[in-house]
C-alpha cells in the first residue's frame, strides 16, 4: 500500500454567485502522507476549508483528481462518499460539533453506531478512546459540563472512533485557550506518529507551527509556499528524534494572477 | 439512542409534540366513535329484530318512513314453506305529553309479543311479559328526565291514549331525538293512528333449513305492492340514508378527518422544528458518513417514539370519554378492531409527518458543518 493517504491533482472548485463565479481553489496539487500532521494556512478566504472539504470527500471539485488511500474518490456517487468518509476520514470541527443530548461516551459511540457496532461493544470502546484522549472520568458527562479542551478531546476520541487513516480538523484550536490548545495539538502530532494516521489541519494558529512536520500556505486558492521540517534519526538504538532544519518550497506566482 | 435522547433532551417540545397527537387520537376516536354509535343507533331495531327478512310497502328507504299496508298478508307469510315465525311490527313517531304538559315526539315501537321479532333488549326494569298488560309501555332509563318519568307505573299520555311505564330498558338510543317507545302491536295501533287491519312492517324469521334467497323470491312470488328485503339490507338501507343522505354522517367524518389533519399539521410542525433546531447535529453526522437512511432512521424514530406516546395517552383519555357518553344521549362506540386500527393510523400519521423533516435532512449539505 502506498504511503501517500491523499492526493489532490489539478484540484480547482469554482462555487457560483449570481451569475458571476468565485474560484476558491486552482490547479491544487498536494499530497499527505501517513505519520504526517500537515498544516493549512493562509488567510481567511483563502481556499483552506474547501480543500479541507475536498479532502473529506465533502465537497465535490469542480476540476482536477481525488485519490484517498489509492482510490479515486473524484466520480464517486452520492451513496459512496458517505462510506468513504465513514470508513478511511475522521473530523475534528472548530465548534466541536458535539452532541448536547449525548455524554461524552455516548458521543464516541455515536460514530460506532454509525458504522454498525453492537451498542455494548461501542459502549466499551468509547470508553477505552476517551481514556486515550485523558478525559476517561468524564464519560458520563454532558458536553455543556466540560471544558472546552475537554470537548474537543471528546470529539478527537470520536473523529478517531473507527480507527479512520484519515484525520481532518478545522480550526481545532480556535475555541480553546492557550494551555489546551497546545495539549489538543500535542494529541494530535500523537495520533499522527504512533497510530500511522494522515491528519491535516486547517489553523490561523502560528503557534501550533511546531508540531507540524509540514506547513502548506494557501492564497487565492493556490499553494503557495511549504515548509517541511526535516527529522533525522542520529542513533539507531535510541529513537529519539531532532529537527535540524527545515526546507522551504516556494512555488512561483504567474504573473498573470498577482497582477489581476 | 440519538432520537430518544433528541426527544427527552427538549421536554416542553415534546410534550407539545405528545399533546397534538393526544388531541388528534381524542378528536379522531370520539368522531369515528360518534359516527359508529350514530350508524349503530339507527338501525339498532333492525339489527335487534332477530328476524331475517322485513316486508316493507313499496318503496320504503328507512325504517322510520314505514307506510302502511294490509295485515291479511301475514297469513300469505305464515303459509310460505320455509317461514318459522312473521309477526306484524310498528315503528313510528307520536306525540307523548310530559306529566308537566310538555309535549315530546317519541318513536312508538309495537311488536308482537308472541313472537318475541322486534322485541326490546337490555330490559333492566320489568319483562317482557309485563308489555302484555294493557297500555304497558317500555322506554329507555336515559330518556326518563326527557320524557318526565320517574318511577314504574306511572301513567303517561301518548296521542291523547293512556300509557303506563312497565319497565325500562338500557342503553337503547335513538338516532333521533325522539326516544322509542316499546309497546304490544295492539297498544301501538291506537298510539299511531292506524286501523286495525293494517301493519307498517311484518318480520320474518326463517327456519333452520331455510334458503334465505329462496325465501325472499318465494315471497316475493306470493306478495304484491311490497319489498322484501334481508335485515342485514334494510340495515344498511337505514343506515346509508341516516348518516350520508341527510349528511349528518358526512359531518361527523369530516370532524375525524379534521382531527387527522390536526394531528399531521401538530406533528409535522414540531418534528420539523426539532429537526431544525438540530440541523447542525444532522450535519455533523452526515459529514461523519451517516447514511440518508441512517439520518431517516432517527427521524423516523422520533415519530414512532411520540406516536406511541401519544397513542397510549390518547387512547387512555378516549376510554374515559366513551364511558362518560354511556350516560348521555350520544353513544360512542369504540370497537376493540377500531383501538388497534388507531395505532396504525396514529404511527402513519406521525410518519407521514415526519416527511417534511425527512426532504429538509435529504437537502442538508455536509460542508455547513465547517462554515462557522
Amino acid at each position: 500500500m502506498s504511503d501517500v493517504a491523499i492526493s489532490v491533482r489539478g484540484i480547482s472548485k469554482t462555487y457560483a454567485q449570481g451569475e458571476a463565479a468565485m474560484r476558491a481553489l486552482q490547479s491544487v496539487n498536494l499530497d499527505v502522507r501517513r505519520r504526517e500532521l500537515m498544516l493549512l494556512m493562509g488567510p481567511s478566504g483563502s481556499g483552506k476549508t474547501t480543500l479541507l472539504s475536498i479532502m473529506g470527500c465533502i465537497l465535490r471539485p469542480s476540476g482536477g483528481t481525488i485519490r484517498i488511500l489509492d482510490r479515486d474518490a473524484t466520480n464517486l456517487g452520492e451513496c459512496d462518499l458517505p462510506r468513504i468518509r465513514l470508513d478511511h476520514i475522521g473530523f475534528v470541527f472548530q465548534g466541536f460539533n458535539l452532541f448536547p443530548m449525548l455524554t461524552a461516551a455516548a458521543n464516541v459511540a455515536l460514530a460506532l453506531d454509525l458504522k454498525g457496532v453492537p451498542r455494548r461493544e461501542a459502549a466499551e470502546r468509547a470508553v477505552a478512546l476517551l481514556e486515550q484522549v485523558g478525559i476517561a472520568d468524564k464519560r458520563d458527562v454532558y458536553p455543556a459540563d466540560l471544558s472546552g479542551g475537554q470537548k474537543q478531546r471528546v470529539a478527537i476520541a470520536r473523529a478517531i472512533a473507527g480507527d479512520p487513516p484519515i484525520v481532518l480538523a478545522d480550526e481545532p484550536t480556535a475555541a480553546l485557550d492557550s494551555r489546551s490548545g497546545h495539549a489538543v495539538m500535542e494529541l494530535l502530532r500523537q495520533l499522527a506518529h504512533e497510530r500511522d494516521r494522515a491528519i491535516v489541519i486547517v489553523t490561523h494558529d502560528s503557534r501550533m507551527l511546531t508540531y507540524a512536520d509540514r506547513v502548506v500556505h494557501i492564497e487565492d486558492g493556490r499553494i503557495v509556499r511549504e515548509h517541511k521540517r526535516v527529522v533525522v534519526h542520529d542513533d539507531v538504538r535510541v529513537p529519539r528524534t531532532r529537527v535540524v532544519g527545515e526546507s522551504v518550497r516556494a512555488f512561483p506566482q504567474p504573473a498573470y494572477e498577482l497582477g489581476a | 439512542m440519538l432520537a430518544w435522547r433528541s426527544l427527552i433532551h427538549d421536554k416542553v417540545r415534546l410534550a407539545v409534540t405528545v399533546t397534538g397527537i393526544v388531541f388528534a387520537v381524542v378528536l379522531i376516536v370520539v368522531q369515528l366513535g360518534l359516527f359508529f354509535g350514530f350508524t349503530a343507533a339507527t338501525s339498532s331495531l333492525i339489527d335487534r329484530s332477530r328476524a331475517d327478512l322485513w316486508i316493507t310497502a313499496r318503496g320504503v328507504p328507512y325504517i322510520e318512513q314505514g307506510v302502511p299496508f294490509t295485515e291479511r298478508k301475514l297469513a300469505t307469510v305464515l303459509a310460505t314453506p320455509g317461514v318459522a315465525a312473521a309477526s306484524k311490527y310498528i315503528a313510528r313517531f307520536t306525540q307523548w305529553k310530559r306529566p308537566d304538559g310538555q309535549q315530546e315526539t317519541v318513536q312508538v315501537v309495537g311488536v308482537d309479543l308472541q313472537t318475541g321479532l322486534g322485541a326490546p333488549w337490555n330490559i333492566v326494569a320489568g319483562t317482557l311479559d309485563d308489555l302484555r298488560k294493557p297500555d304497558a309501555v317500555f322506554i329507555d332509563e336515559i330518556y326518563c328526565q326527557k320524557l318526565g318519568v320517574d318511577h314504574i307505573g306511572q301513567i303517561v299520555e301518548i296521542r291523547g291514549r293512556r300509557a303506563r311505564i312497565a319497565g325500562f330498558t338500557r342503553g337503547i338510543r335513538a338516532f333521533t331525538t325522539s326516544p322509542y317507545v316499546f309497546t304490544a302491536f295492539k297498544n301501538a295501533l291506537d298510539y299511531v293512528d292506524l286501523h286495525e287491519d293494517q301493519t307498517l312492517y311484518l318480520l320474518v324469521k326463517a327456519g333452520p333449513d331455510a334458503d334465505l334467497d329462496s325465501l325472499q323470491l318465494a315471497l316475493g312470488a306470493r306478495l304484491t305492492d311490497v319489498d322484501i328485503v334481508t335485515t342485514t339490507r334494510f340495515s344498511l338501507m337505514t343506515r346509508v340514508y341516516w348518516m350520508f343522505t341527510t349528511g349528518a354522517g358526512i359531518a361527523v367524518l369530516l370532524a375525524a378527518l379534521l382531527g387527522l389533519v390536526v394531528g399531521v399539521v401538530v406533528v409535522a410542525q414540531t418534528i420539523y422544528a426539532t429537526t431544525v433546531d438540530h440541523i447542525r447535529e444532522y450535519g455533523t453526522l452526515k459529514a461523519m458518513g451517516a447514511s440518508n437512511r441512517y439520518l431517516y432512521g432517527v427521524i423516523v424514530k422520533q415519530a414512532v417514539i411520540s406516536a406511541a406516546i401519544g397513542y397510549a395517552i390518547g387512547m387512555f383519555v378516549s376510554v374515559f370519554v366513551v364511558q362518560g357518553s354511556e350516560q348521555g344521549g350520544a353513544a360512542i362506540i369504540l370497537p376493540p378492531w377500531m383501538m388497534g386500527a388507531m395505532l396504525f393510523l396514529t404511527l402513519g400519521m406521525c410518519i407521514g409527518a415526519s416527511i417534511v423533516s425527512i426532504k429538509k435532512i435529504t437537502r442538508l449539505d455536509p460542508a455547513m458543518v465547517f462554515k462557522g
